[in-house]
């Protein structure tokens, strides 16, 4: 293994960032989705990394990122119904436009 | 074994190249479709993360689920909703620089912490060989992870339902009459 666990935590802290500075910078609802897709990532990346460093012969690591994998599939498909409703009924994807039930 | 670790290296700064650079495009770009397309970037990057980290299944799920499966319907979705936003329009809000701020001091919070900790490496016969063959991983997701497996089954069916029952058009559809004359 000639790059250390370091490197790849610091690889998926990066794209973390980058994937919340997505999220709390986008107008677009699909912006921000796109985001959390990038954050998934990173922790996918994180969660493969130290199985591969610190439990190789544990099935954990890999099992929970397939498990990751699904629950992103889970939320791209009902967040993106959420945003073509919305686009529907309030002819707008721009999140500070979607302020319906804002206190 | 030297070149072997060259090879490593190089392919590691190939992927990081493009996993953050497609990162970096998909929260910059001001054109949301462009955005996707580098989503596709940045998830193939993460898919040769996992061929280097030697979990071959894991880059495959990744291949078919985020890069063929996620990443149309995001396609998809930014076509149906197109021209609300225009190519060249401000996508970033007015708390972009907020955002850029916090999430700055979030990354160096992380990396500190990660050079800081002595992590429990595995020792180097372990690390050579973590051959995990795929009826491995089968027999765990049916054994003992059998139930986490089952409810994500449900979650991902309940999703979908929800999903279908919220994009569905209703029967009488004035939106969708003004949509068309909207346009």
């Amino acid at each position: 293994m000639a790059i250390p666990l370091p490197w790849w935590l610091t690889v998926a802290a990066a794209l973390f960032a980058i994937g919340l500075y997505g999220v709390l910078s986008r107008r677009n609802a699909i912006g921000v989705l796109l985001g959390i897709e990038l954050m998934l990532n990173a922790a996918n990346i994180n969660l493969v990394a130290f199985w591969r460093y610190i439990t190789p012969q544990a099935l954990t690591g890999q099992v929970f990122a397939i498990f990751v994998i699904g629950i992103a599939a889970a939320e791209a498909a009902a967040g993106l119904a959420i945003i073509i409703s919305a686009y529907r009924r309030r002819r707008t994807v721009v999140v500070d436009e979607l302020d319906t039930m804002r206190w | 074994m030297i070149i072997e670790h060259a090879v490593q290296i190089f392919a590691f700064v190939i992927l990081t190249l493009m996993t953050l650079g497609g990162g970096l495009a998909v929260v910059t770009s001001r054109n949301l479709f462009h955005a996707a397309l580098f989503l596709i970037l940045s998830l193939a990057g993460a898919m040769g993360y996992y061929v280097l980290l030697d979990a071959g299944f894991l880059a495959v799920v990744q291949l078919l689920i985020y890069i063929g499966a996620i990443s149309i319907l995001i396609l998809f979705s930014i076509m149906l909703t197109r021209g609300l936003m225009m190519p060249g329009q401000v996508q970033r809000n007015e708390q972009w620089w907020i955002a850029a701020l916090v999430v700055f001091l979030t990354f160096v919070v992380l990396v500190v912490t990660m050079w800081q900790t002595v992590w429990p490496i595995a020792d180097t016969e372990a690390l050579r060989a973590p051959n995990i063959a795929i009826a491995q991983l089968g027999a765990a997701l049916v054994g003992p992870y059998a139930i986490p497996f089952e409810v994500i089954s449900a979650l991902l069916l309940v999703a979908l339902v929800g999903a279908i029952v919220l994009a569905r058009e209703e029967g009488n559809q004035p939106a969708r009459a003004d949509a068309e004359t909207g346009e």
